[in-house]
């Protein structure tokens, strides 16, 4: 599973990237998210409880920050189980971009999805996707906005 | 005979009363005291190797009562499942088969795989353990795609390139001779798509073990129980065969997926001793998507040799078979001698070589499917034929009238090793055609252009080979069973009968069409027949239903005893009528005597047979109970012509089913209505593969067509509105003179559809399943 896309963010990009690597921006953000701990430099682990089509389940996961170039590029590697629902990874590389109305963050995101959500929840995996990153960014603005 | 209940006649189905009504018994609706329930811990990778399993968690789990894995098993002797059927390569080494322990113990090899199951009080805690077993893998390249199977990563140890065997049929010599003299070849690549069975009833299985006696009793979903308990004792080492009973109650329905010998019954039998209470165990549905035998499969390339007024010089086809992770129960029979044996098809073709190789992927295990090898044979013949008209600019009718077989020609023996018994193949298509009206077929297509729409039309004429037989023969060729049937046929004190059965009914309608057999021979009432099947503790053996055998195998097995009974019925009547056997006459269910004016009827001589009056017990046992062995001389070979008009919508891609006519040859026929009920539901399964039906796994090997919002089976609104019909040469070799009805449907049927999709499009091919996207981009490509 292959994703990219972009999102402009009204903030200049070392604010934006201190923001990204905050345990508690990042719970805020995280649609469903329950948990997110920073354990040790770059490496969070985290809980987040998602609905996939008629998958429900709670997945915990980890995060890792990998080659972080501040504030331009790094790289995140991410590993969750769902237990009997499935287990997904992948790596996104992220980029912050300075622009007129702040921060263009461009993502590319190589994925895998087994078990479960693969069998029955495969096909709408690339929606949901979509709008958890959607919903992300937004929430993520919001910080700026009001 | 009784003209409203003997052969021929409509009878409604005896065993429809409890089925209609809620009151079958399939296997999950029996419980036993103290019964336990499963879960099986499934593979989530399509290839890993197991590096540690922690069951600490599962076991804490309040309720849970065991947890297994597949270490448990190998270290009690349990064995693994068989491949029952050694098909040998060209080189004249025998085929391949991986080791395929029931639960995974170091390397997993396909989705869904199991590695451990959870026994426990209830359902729900049985899976929160399973949710619970936590497995460390490492996971490796999986190799999906079975056209590149054989240069990607080896899966087995012992099967290098990925290959289970290189086999071929037919002269090879000869046949490229053939082609060297040709006028025109066609030649055609073609897939059968991977389809999955869909029982209505998932696999289940209810397990016991009562120490007391040492008796093992297995209730399960099986096609043919006493396969599956020989090859639990013999193979699997679960438990001694005589003291292992299987009982296949009630079965919603089967198409090969329930022949196979399964992981999780053996699981389940084994488990029952060990915790020391029954096992009960019923595939949810998503489990069976991942772990019933998958069907079809195949990758073809086919070459047809012609000379330029179309006559059919020579057939070349080589075809890649899938076969999925292991080699499951018959699995190897069916891309060979299931297959490349029906290549001649209808027709005269006097060389044909076909070459299969079949390849393991790490997808789950492909086996016999409705049809089995044959849908897959009629798909390349048919289809080419009617592409090799098109190319020679000839009608497909013409093409194909010129290339049957002929009546007068039979036995016929084709260039792929059967020997055809009987047809007439020219009667059914002239009354496919007729009834297809086929003379309004050029207003019909007009009409549907008015309306901005294409018609296309397609014919089928397909055979097949029903009944596989005789033993000595598949044997010889690699099978490790015997292909005969038992029966017995019991005459109770009052003249009512009970029959035993070693074929199994799970949908075909056996109890009503064996009792008319019995009754119409003995000429007793239809309600006194009484049909016992599915249970190794009441029959003594049998080889169960697959491959339209029943009738034919079960069918002519029961005549058999029947012939025992009334030879010895003559015995006991010639005594009361004091003369010699050779002087009764057995007719209507009466025994009589030319010097008689007071014929016997049968119940009076059952009486006679239990209360041993009247002759000499020296001479003659009492009873009258019979059994009977029966061991076909050839397979039968059942033919018919399809033809399938589609309108399709060139806006969305929709292609409708107009007319869809089904002539078949099935010689004899017991039971019209269940025999037109049989081809309705191939039909059916057969339109489902030609527009609907696709197994599809990703590249990583998870089943991406995993439940029904993305497999697609056909709903009454897919289909039209059959037009069914027969024609009959009987069989020449059995007593009943009748050939096998299940799975002719499925067999010819997707060639039809396709013909006629390939005709609306004037396109050489779209592949299966035709489905609304694929018609579309089709249009689009050509426009």
């Amino acid at each position: 599973m292959e994703e990219q896309g972009e999102f402009v963010i009204p903030a200049p990009p070392n604010e934006v990237w201190a923001a990204l690597q905050k345990p508690d921006v990042l719970k805020e953000c995280i649609d469903g998210c329950e948990e997110m701990t920073l354990t040790q430099e770059n490496t969070f682990s985290c809980v987040v409880a998602v609905k996939v089509g008629p998958v429900k389940a709670r997945f915990t996961g980890s995060v890792k920050i990998v080659d972080p170039d501040p504030p331009h590029s790094y790289f995140l590697d991410v590993s969750a189980q769902g237990g009997g629902a499935g287990f997904g990874s992948g790596r996104a590389e992220v980029k912050l971009h300075e622009v007129p109305e702040g921060t263009r963050l461009t993502y590319h995101v190589n994925g895998s999805i087994g078990g479960k959500l693969a069998q029955i929840g495969a096909r709408l995996m690339q929606s949901f996707s979509r709008k958890m990153t959607r919903t992300f960014f937004n929430r993520f603005s919001q910080r700026w906005v009001g | 005979m009784n003209a409203e209940t003997g052969i021929g006649a409509s009878v409604l189905r005896k065993e429809d009363a409890r089925f209609i009504t809620g009151k079958g018994q399939y296997t999950d609706d029996i419980s036993m005291f103290g019964q336990t329930h499963c879960v099986f811990v499934r593979s989530p990778h399509a290839r890993a190797k197991i590096n540690s399993i922690s069951t600490e968690r599962a076991m804490a789990i309040d309720g849970v009562i065991r947890v297994f894995t597949g270490d448990e098993l190998v270290a009690d002797g349990i064995g693994d499942l068989p491949c029952g059927w050694v098909v040998n390569s060209k080189d004249g080494s025998p085929m391949i088969s991986p080791p395929h322990p029931p639960i995974a113990t170091t390397l997993v090899n396909y989705v869904g795989e199991p590695y451990a199951f959870v026994v426990a009080e209830s359902l729900q805690a049985a899976r929160d353990g399973a949710e619970a077993v936590e497995a460390d893998f490492e996971v490796l390249e999986a190799v999906i795609d079975m056209a590149t199977a054989s240069s990607s990563d080896q899966i087995h140890e012992n099967a290098p390139n990925n290959q289970a065997y290189d086999w071929e049929l037919g002269e090879k010599d000869a046949t490229d001779a053939a082609f060297d003299k040709a006028d025109h070849i066609t030649t055609l690549d073609i897939t059968n798509n991977r389809l999955i069975p869909n029982a209505i009833e998932p696999r289940a299985a209810l397990g016991s073990y009562d120490a007391a006696s040492g008796m093992y009793t297995l209730y399960t979903t099986s096609q043919n129980p006493h396969v599956e308990r020989v090859v639990l004792a013999l193979f699997v080492n679960v438990a001694p065969e005589a003291n292992l009973r299987v009982i296949s109650p009630d079965v919603g329905g089967g198409f090969g997926s329930k022949i196979f010998v399964y992981a999780e019954e053996t699981a389940v039998i084994w488990a029952s001793a060990k915790i020391g209470r029954p096992i009960k165990w019923r595939a949810d549905r998503s489990e069976s998507f991942l772990s019933d035998a998958h069907g079809r499969d195949h990758v073809t390339k086919a070459e047809l040799a012609l000379t330029s007024d179309g006559e059919m010089l020579g057939l070349r086809v080589k075809t890649i078979a899938n076969m999925g992770a292991y080699l499951s129960t018959f699995s190897s029979s069916v891309p060979t001698y299931l297959y490349g044996t029906l290549l001649a098809g209808q027709y005269k073709t006097p060389a044909i070589y076909v070459e299969t190789q079949a390849v393991f992927t790490n997808t789950a295990p492909v086996d016999a499917y409705r049809g089995a090898g044959r849908p897959e044979a009629t798909y390349v013949v048919e289809r080419i034929v009617e592409t090799a008209a098109r190319e020679l600019n000839m009608d497909p009718v013409e093409l194909r009238r010129k290339n049957f077989i002929p009546p007068d020609a039979f036995p016929y023996q084709t260039p792929v090793a059967l020997e055809y018994d009987t047809g007439n193949y020219a009667a059914s298509m002239s009354l496919a055609l007729e009834l297809a009206d086929s003379d309004g077929y050029a207003a019909r297509k007009a009409a549907s252009e008015a309306n901005g729409k294409m018609r296309g039309r397609g014919y089928s004429c397909y055979i097949e080979a029903c009944g596989i037989a005789p033993s000595q023969l598949v044997i010889s060729l690699g099978a490790g069973v015997g292909l005969f049937e038992s029966a017995e046929v019991r005459v109770d004190v009052s003249g009512s009968v009970t029959v035993m059965t070693g074929s199994h009914s799970h949908g075909q309608g056996h109890e009503t069409t064996f009792a008319q057999l019995v009754s119409d021979r003995l000429g007793i009432p239809f309600e006194s027949v009484n049909v016992i099947h599915g249970d190794t503790g009441r029959s003594d053996y049998g080889l169960g239903t697959y491959g339209s055998r029943s009738i034919a195998v079960g069918g002519s097995a029961i005549d058999k005893a029947m012939d025992k009974i009334i030879a010895k019925g003559k015995k006991i009547a010639a005594h009361m009528f004091e003369t010699t056997e050779d002087q009764v006459e057995f007719a209507e269910g009466q025994f009589s005597f030319a010097g008689s004016n007071e014929p016997k009827p049968f119940a009076e001589i059952a009486g006679a047979a239990y209360i041993p009056a009247v002759y000499p017990l020296d001479e003659l046992e009492p009873g009258l109970s019979e059994k009977a062995f029966y061991d076909p001389k050839n397979f039968t070979y059942p033919a018919g012509s399809y033809v399938c008009e589609v309108e399709i919508d060139p806006s969305t891609g929709v292609s409708r089913i107009e007319k869809f006519v089904a002539v078949d040859d099935f010689g004899n026929v017991i039971n019209p209505m269940i025999v037109e009920g049989q081809v309705h539901g191939g039909l059916a399964q057969g339109i489902g593969q030609a527009l609907l039906e696709h197994g599809i796994y990703d590249a990583d090997g998870n089943l991406s067509t995993g439940s029904y919002m993305d497999y697609t089976m056909p709903r009454a609104a897919d289909l039209p509105d059959f037009d069914v019909d027969m024609t009959s040469t009987p069989c020449t070799h059995n007593p009943l003179g009748v050939k096998g009805c299940g799975e002719a449907g499925a067999i010819g049927s997707p060639a039809a559809v396709i013909n006629a999709i390939t005709d609306a499009l004037g396109v050489k091919d779209v592949p299966m399943p035709a489905t609304p996207h694929t018609v579309w981009e089709t249009i689009q490509q050509g426009a």
